[in-house]
């Protein structure tokens, strides 16, 4: 344990309006914690330079999983355990349940939130490209009132967003658009269970007449964000699966991504498996 | 009454308190007024200690300091010699060394007070790799970087290779590996000039701590005790490094007046503690056209760190069991163990062994196919008979079959059929099937002389009640000596499991045993405790309170009367070294070990292609040990032996810079999880040992030496990969398919 | 350096016992346990999250203790390896993995019979893959899985028998 406990502020407001007072009152000075499952991990290693935090994991509104017609609404704290046991999330954002259940271990999934994951802003994380894939947006409060944000454009740089010092995210927001399409997911981590990705590829499709539709490809640990590969999904829209075809976007995808050098895997590494991914993305769609 | 409870797999011993959480390790242990106690470690690998800085904002009149000034004899950690500080005084010469130590009541305040101690060190060249070490660029220890060196001879090797038929050359390489016992290192301590000094920790071996102490403190040896905890879990990283951490509680209780207690947490122990030397073998190997070993010239090279610690003793065994079961007529073997400025390595189950059998079955199977041989028929054709030598010269006087093993191996694991199967399915599939195996022996017990050295002793004492209580040093950490102990005794003495106590190794009280290690608890210290035991009923027959034949109600009634009539009724059992073993020290040759387990193991993986991921899916491993003195006990070390194999093939990666490890994390250093391991199937042969307990060899050590290999053979086998090294991850396999398949 | 946070009442029922402990809210909840409530039973193996051996019960899921707040321990029912048995009467798990082997140095055992606990109440009769799977997270150096595995699915094969 690396840290000093008693230098620490955690504080539980009593509901949201108190939590969103006190953000806007002294912005910046506290931060929001959740179940804690990236922040605890900080704390240990010595690595948590912030000192107050507000409990928000008990905010009932933020727990809720609201399905209406055209979408579904996942409140910032519904934790991964949560998120497996939904029906309507498996039936339509299997790319987002398997990511909930490659996450960690049961008792992380226990604790930790999609809200916590995603403000976290890991780059690594296994939710964010199944997010990306399936167009989410994202829900934010503040005193000031609420916005939404497309998820895409969330992540401006490595661990950066667009979040405020007074904003909670309330929810992730995702339209029931997806039915009919075939849903690829595959983390490749450095063990079968309870293992940070190297490379991490999510994606959907359609195929319709024999040609490709409605193309989303996302990733994670290629980039200092998660990834939406536009350019390989524009060479893809359209076209008839083909070994030429997979070439020329196994190309296109090797100069989207960026991946790095790090102590888990080498740049050489996730760029070839990022690209044999695609292919067996390929065979799922023409399964 | 024998075979009563020998041979069974009688439950074991402390298993009630192990799944209530009732069992006591150092950390839930304490005591009134106990300090917390934690290290300062030098942030660079070499270099002279200029200045140490105490930043303002700590009450450091609070705290008790420790420097190497405050030592009150010895500055050093004894092991074989004397060349490890426990502080480091003037110089550094690994990341981690222990430096300053700090001791208060506040634990989180002591953490902040650890951060706030800068060490200012002015930096001198440093060596990382056993290259630069041997290129001699810095002399970072002793006159030429090199704490041991062994050549071993046999035959003429040189004269050999003009008569070779064929002559193949490899070389091969293990990583570092890191023990992960899953309880991080911990010690109490409680010091003063008039009481001594007194350590409770988790630990293997109470005497190495008590040896260390000794000079330390300039005490009488009678004023050093040392007490083991329950201790979770230890396959080498707890026999030497817990006189280092003992020295250092010692020292703030010392100064202090109070007890402290220093634990690691994971990541200190990860970076500070020892790990199994990495290693770099060259193998060159001369077969007849018939297919039999003609010369093997192997120089086995391993990098032990900044220090000496047991270097010397990890290169015999693996200079020992370089050339494997097999004759051949001409070896030559020449190793050694070289410094760098890195955190001495140390004990790791297998000792040396892993690292040059890893390189000798991977070439092996490689040679086979250089001559066009199946790598079973070349071995098969090479396989050291009852009566023929090994390298170092030992005749194997003992009944050996590794063929009969082989034999059983392969079909309990479907070999043949699935390596016709494999390679004609695998052409064009994204998942590449292999099947791949390793045949090996392992030395129970000491080196050469090394049995006779420690000399080792166990007492025994019967109450009035008529329990038996066991003494020895040999200490419980999973791999079941309480129980083991017990079922001896049972047997020996004919009398129930429940009226036998294996007291706690605690040096005030039990008899040095030697350590526990080298797979030495069940053959060597367990025929003691046998013979302890056995001593106590001859008494007891001899006085006439006990006749042949008699039961367990007798025996208390006996022991009963004895007592009262003369008082305790005590045994001893000293080490005696058979006659017929000889070892030459110099030439390095003679009888190696007493006994050897022997072994085929065999491994079936996966190989995605896509992501070259390489999983094991099933794992066959068949071994000859002697009498199997516990079933179950026996069989759970050789698959958690195996898990840890399987981790040093596939997962286990230290990533090095500048001599520190920067994933020590257990997030960022990869074990298996419970999916990551197939089911592990284990077969036992027994062919008995005359002079174990009931005919028992050792074992603990053996599954090590096999796993790694026979794994990268299926590797190869699945996927073409010429594979020389392990940990093999990813990473290295993707580059090597691309070379394969390109 | 001044602290900065004070102490708080943490009031939860451990193993069926109301309790009434004080912690910095940052506090580990495995601290709080093992040190304001003397339950031992629970161990630190890594203090990231990873290993396992700190798995308790909170409000019936298993979770790290090494991650959880104090603060956010406040209110809770949890369950230690301390409240698996009932009395002297040991739990069907742990009695089979004394019977099957399932310990062997013991420091994962605690969390490892939660986990397993945890996992039998949620999938009575769960399968050797549903097993390895719901131990994942509970790492053992000295057993390679087979002999907690032979344990769990022991449990679950009487289950069977009993139902």
């Amino acid at each position: 344990m690396r840290s000093s406990v008693p230098a620490y502020e955690l504080v539980a407001p009593k509901n949201i309006e108190s939590a969103l007072e006190t953000l806007a009152r002294e912005p910046g000075v506290w931060k929001p914690f959740a179940g804690g499952t990236d922040l605890m991990v900080l704390l240990e290693a010595g690595k948590l330079p912030h000192r107050k935090f507000l409990s928000i994991s008990k905010i009932p509104e933020l727990r809720r999983i609201e399905v209406a017609e055209d979408f579904v609404a996942i409140g910032a704290l519904v934790t991964y355990t949560e998120i497996q046991r939904n029906e309507i999330l498996q039936r339509e954002f299997p790319l987002l349940c398997r990511a909930a259940s490659e996450t960690g271990s049961i008792a992380t999934q226990n604790r930790g939130t999609i809200g916590g994951n995603i403000g976290n802003a890991s780059p690594a994380a296994d939710s964010p490209p199944a997010l990306a894939a399936y167009d989410a947006e994202l829900g934010l409060v503040s005193s000031r009132g609420t916005r939404r944000l497309r998820y895409g454009e969330f992540h401006t740089g490595y661990k950066r967003t667009q979040m405020r010092d007074d904003d909670l995210i309330t929810c992730v927001h995702l339209r029931r658009t997806h039915a009919g399409g075939k849903h690829y997911y595959r983390k490749v981590g450095t063990r079968r269970a309870q293992a940070i990705s190297k490379v991490c590829f999510a994606g959907t499709a359609r195929l319709e007449g024999g040609r490709l539709t409605d193309v989303r490809i996302a990733l994670g640990s290629v980039a200092p964000t998660v990834l939406r590969a536009v350019g390989t999904e524009q060479i893809l829209h359209g076209e008839k699966i083909s070994p030429a075809l997979l070439q020329k976007a196994q190309k296109m995808l090797g100069s989207e991504i960026s991946p790095i050098d790090d102590m888990r895997s080498t740049a050489v590494y996730r760029r070839r498996i990022a690209q044999n991914l695609l292919a067996e993305f390929f065979e799922v769609m023409t399964a | 009454m024998p075979g009563r409870v020998i041979g069974k797999s009688v439950p074991r011993k402390e298993g009630r308190e192990k799944v209530t959480g009732r069992a006591k390790y150092v950390d839930d242990l304490k005591f009134a007024g106990m300090l917390y106690g934690t290290t300062v470690r030098s942030p660079v690998a070499r270099g002279k200690i200029l200045v140490i800085h105490f930043a303002p904002g700590i009450p450091w009149d609070e705290f008790t300091i420790v420097t190497a000034k405050d030592i009150p004899a010895k500055n050093c950690i004894t092991l074989l010699i004397d060349d490890q500080p426990c502080l480091a005084d003037g110089f550094v010469n690994h990341p981690e060394e222990p430096v300053v130590l700090l001791a208060h009541p506040d634990k989180y305040l002591l953490e902040e007070a650890r951060r706030a101690v800068r060490i200012e060190i002015e930096q001198l060249p440093a060596v990382f790799t056993i290259d630069d070490s041997l290129a001699r660029k810095q002399i970072i220890w002793g006159a030429d970087n090199i704490f041991k060196s062994f050549q071993v001879e046999k035959g003429d090797v040189d004269s050999a290779w003009s008569s070779a038929d064929r002559i193949i050359e490899g070389e091969y390489g293990t990583g570092a590996q890191e023990q992960l016992y899953i309880e991080p290192q911990g010690m109490i301590a409680w010091a003063n000039a008039d009481e001594g000094v007194t350590v409770w920790g988790s630990l293997q071996c109470p005497y190495y701590v008590h040896k260390a102490l000794t000079p330390l403190f300039g005490l009488p040896k009678d004023r050093i005790r040392v007490i083991q905890a329950e201790t979770g879990g230890g396959f080498g990283g707890k026999e030497e490094y817990p006189s280092m951490i003992a020295a250092h509680a010692a020292l703030l209780a010392w100064k202090s007046g109070k007890y402290v207690k220093i634990i690691y947490d994971r990541a200190e122990d990860m970076v500070a503690t020892t790990k199994r030397h990495p290693s770099r073998t060259k193998h060159r190997t001369a077969l007849t056209s018939g297919g039999k070993l003609l010369a093997m010239d192997i120089d086995f090279t391993i990098d032990g760190g900044a220090y000496e610690t047991l270097s010397p003793v990890v290169l015999s065994r693996g200079t020992i069991h370089a050339a494997g079961p097999y004759s051949c007529p001409n070896v030559r073997i020449r190793s050694r163990a070289v410094a760098t400025n890195a955190p001495p390595h140390g004990a790791f189950r297998g000792f040396g062994a892993p690292q040059s059998v890893f390189a000798l079955e991977r070439h092996l199977d490689r040679v086979a196919e250089a001559v066009g041989l199946a790598p079973d028929e070349l071995r098969r054709r090479n396989f050291i008979h009852q009566g023929e030598t090994i390298a170092v010269g030992q005749v194997m006087h003992e009944k050996i079959d590794m063929d009969g093993l082989m034999n059983r191996a392969f079909e309990l694991s479907g070999y043949y059929e699935k390596r016709r199967r494999f390679a004609a399915e695998n052409s064009g599939r994204m998942i590449r099937k292999g099947i791949g195996f390793a045949s090996f022996f392992h030395g129970a017990g000491f080196t050469g002389s090394g049995e006779e050295y420690l000399a080792s002793e166990v007492a025994a004492e019967a109450t009035r009640e008529g329990r038996v209580r066991v003494m020895a040093a040999s200490t419980e950490m999973g791999q079941g000596t309480n129980t083991i102990f017990s079922q001896i005794v049972g047997d020996a003495l004919g009398i129930d499991q429940e009226q036998i106590e294996i007291v706690q190794p605690d040096t005030a009280n039990v008899p040095n045993s030697g350590p526990t290690v080298a797979s030495r608890t069940s053959m060597i210290v367990g025929k003691l405790v046998e013979s302890a035991a056995l001593e106590i009923k001859q008494k007891l027959l001899d006085g006439g309170f006990l006749r042949r034949g008699y039961d367990a109600r007798e025996f208390a009634a006996a022991c009963k009367q004895y007592v009262e009539k003369g008082g305790p009724l005590k045994s001893f059992a000293k080490y005696e070294h058979p006659r017929d073993l000889h070892w030459d020290d110099v030439r390095y040759q003679g009888d190696a070990y007493g006994a050897y387990a022997w072994a085929v193991y065999v491994a079936e993986v996966s190989v995605d292609m896509r992501t070259a991921e390489a999983r094991v899916v099933d794992f066959v491993a068949v071994q000859e040990v002697g009498k199997v003195i516990n079933p179950r006990l026996a069989a759970g070390q050789i698959e958690g032996g195996v898990a840890q194999g399987i981790g040093m093939a596939l997962y286990e990666n230290v990533v090095w810079q500048e001599g520190r490890m920067v994933n020590g994390q257990m997030t960022n250093y990869i074990m298996p999880t419970s999916v990551d391991v197939p089911p592990i199937r284990v077969y036992f042969e027994e062919i008995p040992y005359e002079r174990g307990p009931a005919g028992a060899k050792g074992i603990g050590e053996l599954p090590l030496d096999g796993t790694a290999p026979a794994i990268a053979n299926a590797i190869a086998h699945a996927t073409g990969a010429n594979v020389t090294r392990v940990p093999l991850t990813p990473e290295m396999l993707s580059e090597t398919l691309e070379g394969v398949h390109a | 350096m001044p602290d900065a946070a004070k102490k708080i009442h943490v009031r939860c029922i451990v193993n069926g016992k109301s309790l009434a402990l004080e912690a910095f809210p940052m506090a580990r909840l495995l601290d709080v346990l093992r040190e304001e409530a003397g339950l031992t039973g629970t161990k630190e193996g890594c203090g990231e999250g990873e290993c396992g051996a700190c798995c308790v019960e909170l409000d019936g899921a298993l979770v790290n203790s090494c991650l959880v707040p104090a603060l956010q321990a406040d209110g809770a029912t949890i369950r230690t390896i301390e409240g698996v048995a009932m009395g002297e009467e040991l739990h069907a798990v742990q009695q089979s993995f004394i019977e099957h082997g399932g310990a062997q140095c013991g420091i994962c055992t605690p969390g490892m019979v939660l986990a397993a606990v945890n996992l039998l109440a949620r999938k009575p009769n769960a399968t050797e893959t549903d097993v390895r799977e719901g131990l994942a997270g509970n790492l053992c150096r000295c057993t390679g899985y087979t002999k907690i595995l032979e344990s769990v699915l022991s449990v679950c094969r009487g289950m069977e028998r009993h139902s």
